[in-house]
């Protein structure tokens, strides 16, 4: 291992920790949230907003995302069009139903 | 034969093999739970009563576990910064640290699925806990499947930091890819099904 590498993951480390502990606020700060028994939509903006947010750090500096080859990134927008896709897909076979005809979408 | 690209990177992707190859398995695994996240979007969509997963399931216990496998993340982290900094020692107990606090986990959730199973709240139960025990299940495997690759790289494995360091040091990180990703999808199915 070459000396300036190493280097350069010393000065990573602090960052590691300044990480976790972020991830540690964000997770009390989703289960604080939750015992606020807000509106439905708005708990699940807020849920996912945070998780989303800890995904990015974990994704970012803990798997060296910040500093990764550009075909990396290339699979990674393809794979994030093919997720939305996935996700939107069934939430609009609910768009076309009929009022009245389905007892209730719950929330 | 000498496997090629394993510790100099391809000139064409500036990458070595075994990362850009986990990269591509890890993409696939986003489709894998994507898909289940989409079924669960689908079937509380559809459903004219979804229980409050708090209400449902332990808090507490959830909470610790995410505490537990991000806990995970950084010791793994911090196992492949010790090989960067040349400390085998460092790096023996930060894997098995990784290994312990994933058993942590593991032992947890049997106990969550044990309490659940025997009050006969199984995944024939309703919807809710067919799509709990589901996505949670698939998500155990790969927390079996982590520590089995760790042990693996703790053990025999590390026979391979005495003649090939930089290859060695490049295994786990491909490890610790694998392991940060299954630590992100829990980061997502915490709120989704314990808290909403």
């Amino acid at each position: 291992m070459d000396a300036h590498a190493a280097d350069d993951v010393k000065k990573s480390v602090k960052t590691y920790y300044m990480i976790f502990g972020a991830l540690m606020v964000f997770t009390v700060l989703t289960v604080a949230v939750s015992y606020l028994h807000l509106p439905l939509a708005l708990a699940i903006l807020i849920a996912l907003v945070v998780a989303t947010i800890k995904g990015s750090l974990v994704a970012m500096f803990f798997m060296h995302l910040m500093h990764e080859r550009k075909v990396i990134y290339w699979a990674l927008i393809l794979t994030v069009i093919f997720f939305i896709f996935l996700m939107i897909v069934p939430l609009a076979t609910n768009l076309d139903r009929i009022p009245g005809s389905h007892k209730g979408i719950s929330w | 034969m000498e496997i090629p690209y394993t510790v100099e990177v391809r000139p064409d992707t500036g990458l070595s093999n075994g990362k850009l190859g986990v990269w591509l398995f890890l993409a696939s695994e986003v489709m894998l739970f994507a898909a289940l996240f989409s079924s669960y979007i689908l079937l509380r969509v559809g459903s004219s009563e979804w229980p409050q997963g708090s209400e449902e399931l332990s808090v507490p216990l959830a909470f610790f576990n995410t505490v537990v496998l991000i806990s995970s993340s950084v010791t793994m982290v911090m196992a492949w910064a010790s090989l960067k900094m040349n400390d085998f020692s460092k790096f023996r107990l930060y894997l098995g640290l990784t290994i312990l606090l994933a058993v942590t986990f593991l032992v947890v959730k049997f106990f969550e699925y044990e309490h659940h199973l025997v009050a006969g709240e199984g995944p024939w139960h309703n919807t809710y806990y067919a799509i709990y025990f589901t996505m949670t299940g698939l998500h155990g495997l790969h927390i079996i499947g982590g520590v089995i690759v760790n042990s693996y790289l703790w053990g025999p494995g590390a026979k391979m930091w005495k003649t090939q360091k930089e290859r060695f040091t490049n295994r786990i990180e491909i490890a610790g890819l694998y392991w940060h990703f299954v630590d992100l999808v829990w980061i997502f199915l915490f709120p989704v099904l314990y808290l909403l």
